[in-house]
């Protein structure tokens, strides 16, 4: 059992970060090629997922609380409603008020990058959240339960 | 067009069995049989980036049931009331066979006319929002506002999770 645990987790722990940047890519590249800020947001969501069913809840919860995953999903939502207010001042919700920039840019499409990253932060923080809140549970104390 | 219904025989079956078993855990490794026919299905379709969202959905999907139902694997079963049951259930699907009949007889034949909103989208798409993928072209810019809606969704549902589990309850 000890021997598994070892296996399981060193080889999270290699491909633990190569999970996160690819999800990454596919947020940043998402108006280039395929991929998108939910697709990414999800991978980038699984990434921690692997790290709690390898290393356990405590150990993540150092990297990020379920508090912090909270405030990342709201802010993903308040970035999005930012961009689609800041429309307005060009003409109408949700314009697309940055320059355009040369196709097959990094930076280009104006706001569709950033409408991607917001969506990214909103899917992976709020999947994670989601996860550790049908997974991690503890059992209340048996005065607090409910009848 | 033969290995489209293959796949949609494969996800049917997939489907029967996830309903008909008893063991709860087998029920959810049918239910991933059916998102990954269905990723399959994208893929032939023509349609790369719904494949791919499809797979990573039905992966995390799968990670969170098996985790939540491998515990609790009691069979659950309803006496009585089955002859009632199956009478309702006949009759709506005899509805729904009607309607859906009735709805699909004034359709377009499938693929038949291209639309002429998503010929434009095609001509103009990456000339007037810079973006060369044109599905984000559609989501982020075209129909952003349905983005921002399915955001708030995800967003909604995610607060429902938390109010349901929450440790104590609020008196």
């Amino acid at each position: 059992m000890g021997g598994i645990r070892l296996i399981v987790k060193t080889i999270t722990r290699i491909t633990l970060g190569i999970i996160f940047l690819f999800g990454c890519y596919l947020t940043f590249a998402g108006h280039l090629t395929l991929g998108g800020g939910f697709a990414g947001g999800i991978i980038v969501a699984i990434s921690y997922i692997l790290f709690v069913l390898a290393y356990g809840e405590a150990a993540a919860a150092e990297k990020i609380s379920r508090f912090w995953a909270g405030v990342i999903m709201c802010l993903g939502l308040l970035l999005f409603i930012v961009i689609a207010l800041w429309g307005m001042w060009d003409g109408y919700f949700l314009g697309n008020f940055l320059p355009k920039g040369d196709p097959h840019d990094l930076l280009s499409a104006g706001t569709i990058p950033w409408l991607n990253l917001a969506v990214m932060l909103l899917t992976g923080a709020g999947l994670f959240l989601a996860f550790l809140l049908l997974i991690g549970f503890e059992v209340a104390p048996q005065e607090e339960r409910g009848t | 067009m033969l290995e489209l219904y293959a796949l949609l025989i494969f996800m049917l079956l997939g489907a029967l069995i996830a309903v008909e078993n008893h063991d709860l855990l087998s029920s959810v490794i049918a239910v991933g049989t059916v998102g990954f026919g269905l990723c399959i299905v994208f893929l032939y379709l023509g349609a790369p980036d719904l494949a791919l969202t499809q797979l990573v959905v039905e992966i995390l999907a799968l990670v969170i049931l098996i985790r939540s139902t491998v515990a609790l694997t009691v069979p659950e079963t309803y006496k009585g009331r089955e002859f009632l049951a199956y009478l309702m259930t006949g009759i709506f699907i005899l509805t729904l066979l009607f309607f859906s009949s009735r709805a699909l007889s004034s359709l377009p034949s499938f693929g038949a006319p291209l639309m002429k909103v998503s010929k434009e989208y095609i001509a103009l798409g990456t000339s007037r929002t810079g973006a060369p993928n044109l599905v984000a072209a559609i989501m982020f810019d075209y129909r952003a506002l349905d983005s921002l809606g399915a955001a708030a969704v995800l967003l909604v549902s995610i607060l429902g999770v938390i109010t349901i589990l929450r440790l104590k309850g609020r008196k």
